[in-house]
């Protein structure tokens, strides 16, 4: 199952970042997790929230290029070698992992946000190999 | 030293006979061999039987850059296109280049202009010459090459890039002249520096152009090296480099104003102005046969000195730039038009029409930064898909403008908006 993730692009000013968390926060928007990649000139500003969409329109209103993009959060094993399994299998089936990190709920599983280029078989393999996904409800419930 | 005694320092009497002469030759010339000023000067109901001397060059039209576009790439030219033997081109305020062409007695006059300018400098058949300016379209590497072999010096074709080759060159010949860029020779200056080579150089002159430069550089350069400065200037459209040049008294830039007569008017009015006041520098190429111009409007912005000067000529001499009447800008010597930003970014349709240019002067060099506003439909939240773009538009700037610039993306609204004439550079060189 694949979540929406608010990607945002920021040029690198003084204070955009800041800028972005505080609309969310002004509109109530909880972040479960975020991920910065940066160059020296911008940063992509990556965002797992309990209301995505929501979170887009705002950001938009506010003059920030965000978008939705889906991605599948993993719930991984507390194991050893675990997402090294995982990962393996996704390589065996020519998928290729655009970029992915952590999410950390209070639970036994630790999860990872990932975002390869072919979701659908992504989940094929995740599904053979008995892995469960976060779905967009239990994100929202977070 | 002065090249051509005869030209650079007759009587008043004597040169406003001879601008007269030529100039009722010149009208004559134009009106029959090009429609576009025949049309011109029928609109304006001026006909070439009205001109009987240079007192009456203010009954002819102006030309300005945009006829030179209208009529690419070769409407305005006179001479058949068997008698041209060289082309030049410089950038347009567009898409289109503006395409000069030249007669076998043009480039023998263009040659004579920049002896006399070299000369100035107290060039001579003795010295070592480095042209250290593009060999190409450009009129700068080719122009100071045939007018510093006109002057017999020996010429090295140097051109640009490669500076460490220059350096070395510069020692191991003896180099005693170069003709480049103001900020590159900076530039070199430093480089001599770092390699602990400035004591080791023979270095004595040096012709300076294409771009605006100030006197606190001039004074920069003079110290650094050791040498004089020179400032030459020239367009491609009235010829190039030699146009005109300071002395050794740098106490203006001698016109060859027997070739091109030059008038000061007010760019608004387009009346002439009283000598001495600021407005635009204009030009009539008085003996051009390739593509004569008649009143070209520079939108360079000078002022005029006529009493003779202590070197001796006479020729009209004009005062250091103050800056343009339009919104051209030279970066690394080459003449860039926000207009050609515009017209390059409207075929990439991942950006919105919203631009700006920023300019400095980074190490003696000129930088160029373009920050162009992504439309929120074509954001992509990965680094390569950004990186992507970034080179795609890089890609249509270096071939709009012809040279690289770094592009930077910005956020949706972030570049300001304006009332009223939009902004689109910021030039933090300080040039004027
Ligand atoms: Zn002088």
């Amino acid at each position: 199952m694949t979540v929406n993730q608010v990607s945002v692009f920021i040029e690198n000013r003084q204070g955009r970042l800041g800028e972005v968390l505080q609309v969310l926060k002004d509109n109530d928007v909880n972040i479960l997790s975020i991920s910065l990649a940066d160059t020296t000139e911008y940063g992509l500003l990556r965002l797992i929230v309990n209301k995505p969409e929501h979170a887009k329109e705002v950001l938009l209103k506010a003059g920030f290029s965000s978008m939705l993009t889906e991605v599948l959060i993993i719930k991984v094993p507390h194991v050893a070698g675990a997402l090294q399994n995982i990962l393996a299998e996704i390589a065996k089936a020519n998928v290729s992992i655009e970029y992915m990190y952590g999410l950390s709920v209070e639970s036994n599983d630790a999860s990872i946000v990932m975002k390869t280029n072919e979701l659908s078989e992504a989940e094929a393999v995740l599904n053979n190999i008995h892995v469960n996904t976060m779905s967009s409800k239990e994100i929202e419930a977070l | 030293m002065i090249w051509n005694e005869k030209m650079e320092c007759m009587s008043n009497d004597e040169k406003a006979a001879l601008q007269s002469e030529r100039l009722v030759k010149l009208v004559k010339y134009v009106y029959d061999n090009v429609e576009f000023y025949r049309n011109k000067m029928d609109k304006c109901g001026v006909k070439p039987e009205d001109i009987h001397g240079i007192e009456d060059i203010t009954k002819l039209p102006y030309t300005t850059k945009d006829d030179l576009r209208d009529t690419y790439p070769f409407g305005l030219f006179a001479a058949p296109h068997s008698d041209i033997v060289r082309i030049h081109a410089s950038s347009g305020t567009t898409g289109k280049a503006t395409v000069v062409g030249y007669t076998r007695n043009d480039i023998d006059m263009w040659s004579e202009c920049v002896a006399r300018c070299m000369s100035m400098a107290d060039v001579t058949k003795d010295d070592i010459i480095q042209v250290a300016y593009g060999y190409g379209l450009f009129t700068g590497g080719l122009g100071a090459h045939y007018g510093a072999e006109k002057l017999g010096a020996m010429v090295v074709p140097m051109s640009t890039g490669n500076s460490k080759k220059l350096t070395t060159m510069m020692v191991d010949f003896g180099a005693t002249a170069i003709a480049c860029t103001p900020s590159y020779l900076l530039h070199l200056s430093e480089v001599l520096r770092d390699e602990g080579l400035l004591d080791k150089i023979k270095l004595k002159a040096a012709i300076c152009g294409a771009e605006p430069w100030t006197e606190k550089m001039r004074n920069e350069i003079e110290s650094r090296l050791n040498i004089t400065a020179h400032d030459i200037y020239g367009l491609s459209e009235i010829m190039g480099p030699g146009v005109a040049c300071d002395c050794r008294e740098h106490a203006g830039l001698h016109i060859c104003d027997d070739y091109f007569y030059p008038e000061i008017i007010d760019a608004k009015t387009l009346t002439p102005v009283a000598d001495g006041e600021l407005g635009e520098l204009v030009f009539t190429t008085l003996t051009k046969e390739g593509i004569p111009l008649i009143r070209y409007r520079t939108k360079d912005l000078t002022s005029i000195i006529r009493e003779k000067c202590a070197c001796g000529r006479t020729s009209v001499r004009i005062t250091r730039f103050k800056g343009r009447s339009d919104d051209m800008l030279i970066i690394r010597g080459v003449n860039v038009f926000p207009s050609q930003v515009e017209a390059a970014l409207v075929n990439v349709e991942e950006v919105t029409p919203h631009y700006m240019m920023i300019v400095d002067r980074v190490g003696n060099l000129d930088t160029l930064e373009i920050q162009v506003e992504v439309d929120v439909k074509y954001y992509t939240d990965e680094i390569r898909g950004i990186e992507k773009l970034t080179k795609k538009i890089a890609g249509v700037i270096q071939s709009a403008l012809g040279i690289s610039a770094k592009i930077k993306l910005m956020g949706p609204n972030s570049l300001k908006r304006s009332e009223g004439k939009a902004v689109h550079v910021i030039d933090n060189r300080k040039l004027y």
